[in-house]
């Protein structure tokens, strides 16, 4: 039982961080090959803070805050670059996130930071508190997309030019798309490093960009269901089978390129796409 | 002195120049457009038609001179700002988003109130008011039986609608049309030209950028000439083209086509 419980709550992290990249790259349209950076800053926050005596919490809104307000800093210097540069940007940020925790002593550096107090909830009531924390963000990811807000977002994800001849700050709202979905990485890191207890620089690394990455792809880009379900199957592939934990790269590098070239849109594309065809029988 | 020169001008082009490197593609051109009028501005092919309008919503930089709408100058202005000033632009290449259908296309900018800051846009769903704001603009240009379709795959001439309807929709001061006629046939453009016209009459000012020299003359009240970046003429159109150097740069020197030209001319 304990087994599942922590398997659940480790997919409830995925989903969540796999919903706060949706919010930029699906909705807004921005890729992140950083995006890991993020989970790291709440992580790091959350576990020094609970090191410090701060109860676990309290550390939660202030995980957000922070990953948020360098989301913004990051979000400034790098939304005036395009497309592709803004990929090679955010990678750019992921590596420094890495280079510079290694070389902080008081970040625990190479060997990370460990003895994390505990929360003061059982299992199953931190398993509960991720799960609500998933619906609550999955609902604002819903209620988002039919806003006003989704609206604009969809309209610069396809062509932010004609969105400026709409009179469309573009900038202003890829800094709120950067900002709500760094603020959810932050949150998700902070429950990252109170479940596994452990964290150091290469839990945040260029691996989990490109693991939250292709959740959010093979899931379908955009689509709140899909990620959910997409975060969901990739987390627990590799507790289910033990080859794809060893060749966790090569088989989401491969789903990424697979799905990529095969449907763009991810598993929901595939299943829309199957249900019009048997529609149509 | 002309009627025009008393009133103040809704738009203001003075001494504008702009260069890419060490081309000058607009030469200090000025030009004024009043309130309520439809003016065309002209020129033959690489003449800086389209660099000018460019510099008036501000996707180039001018090197010199000033853009002033209302008075007030737009120069320091980024391209959304100045539309939130009250300019609107239909894009010579039309550029639905092909994801939503086109009432909701037109719709997305008659949510400027809420669209123009992100709190707002946050905070409001509904767009009911939107869309039947959205009905009538599309009813205005003649395509509202087309509302609920999928604009990828509407033909040019629906398109340049659309693209119409949702300039129309952000309420503009100064509507900006960018060859809304290239790549229709004589008769959409016929048809198209004669609801710009009918736009203008309800109280919209407009500057036409046009290549259609026919429609042109037809339906706009005044006429800026530009060549080689720059003005070389203005005023009604019927004098515009008896302008010899306005002939010269539209002709260079084609005797046949001059005839031609001043046979349509006299048409028009």
């Amino acid at each position: 039982m304990g087994y599942e419980i922590s398997l659940l709550t480790s997919m409830g992290i995925s989903v969540l961080f796999a919903l706060s990249l949706n919010l930029i790259t699906g909705f807004c349209g921005q890729i992140s090959l950083g995006h890991a950076a993020f989970l790291g800053i709440g992580a790091y926050l959350s576990a020094l803070l609970s090191k410090a005596g701060l109860p676990f919490l309290a550390t939660l809104p202030l995980a957000m805050l922070l990953a948020g307000a360098i989301g913004i800093v990051v979000g400034l210097a790098s939304l005036r670059v395009r497309a592709d540069f803004l990929a090679i940007t955010t990678m750019g940020v992921g590596f420094l996130f890495v280079g510079v925790v290694r070389q902080q002593d008081w970040l625990g550096g190479e060997l990370g930071v460990s003895g994390i107090p505990e929360s003061g909830l059982s299992k199953i009531a931190f398993m509960v508190l991720t799960m609500v924390l998933c619906v609550v963000a999955a609902l604002l990811c819903m209620y988002l997309k039919k806003s006003w807000m989704g609206r604009v977002f969809n309209g610069i994800a396809e062509d932010e030019d004609t969105m400026r001849v709409l009179g469309i700050d573009v900038p202003m709202y890829k800094l709120a798309a950067f900002a709500i979905g760094t603020a959810l990485a932050g949150l998700a890191g902070a429950l990252y490093a109170q479940h596994f207890k452990f964290i150091g620089p290469d839990s945040f690394g260029f691996i989990e960009s490109v693991t939250v990455l292709s959740m959010v792809v093979v899931g379908g880009i955009g689509s709140v269901t899909g990620v959910i379900f997409g975060a969901a199957m990739l987390s627990a592939l590799p507790a289910w089978f033990q080859f794809i934990g060893d060749y966790k790269l090569l088989v989401y590098g491969g789903l990424l390129f697979l799905m990529m070239r095969f449907s763009p849109d991810g598993v929901t594309g595939l299943v829309r796409r199957l249900a019009v065809k048997g529609g149509a029988k | 002195m002309s009627i025009t020169a008393i009133r103040t001008p809704l738009l203001k082009v003075a001494n504008v120049s702009v260069r890419f490197g060490g081309l000058t593609a607009i030469d200090q051109v000025s030009f004024e457009v009043y309130p309520g009028e439809l003016l065309g501005l002209i020129g033959p092919n690489g003449a800086g038609k389209t660099t000018m309008l460019r510099s008036i919503t501000g996707v180039v930089t001018v090197a010199e001179g000033s853009v002033e709408l209302e008075g007030e100058s737009l120069n320091r202005l980024a391209t959304h700002q100045r539309i939130q000033k009250g300019l609107a632009l239909s894009q010579q290449l039309v550029k639905p988003f092909k994801k939503i259908s086109v009432i909701e296309n037109v719709a997305l900018a008659a949510g400027a109130h809420f669209t123009r800051s992100p709190l707002k846009a946050l905070t409001h769903v509904s767009q009911k008011a939107e869309l039947a704001m959205a009905m009538t603009m599309l009813e205005r240009v003649g395509i509202a039986s087309y509302a609920d379709q999928d604009p990828a795959i509407q033909p040019l001439g629906i398109l340049k609608r659309l693209e119409m309807a949702r300039a129309l929709a952000q309420k503009p001061k100064l509507l900006l049309l960018d060859e809304p006629l290239a790549g229709l046939n004589s008769k959409e453009a016929h048809a198209l030209a004669s609801t710009i016209q009918d736009i203008n009459r309800q109280g919209v000012t407009i500057v036409l950028i046009e290549h259609n020299l026919g429609e042109v003359m037809r339906v706009c009240q005044r006429m800026v000439v530009l060549d080689n970046g720059r003005k070389i003429a203005s005023g009604a159109p019927q004098a515009v083209m008896q302008d010899a150097a306005v002939r010269a740069a539209y002709l260079g020197g084609d005797l046949q086509a001059d005839a031609d030209m001043q046979k349509e001319a006299a048409h028009a």
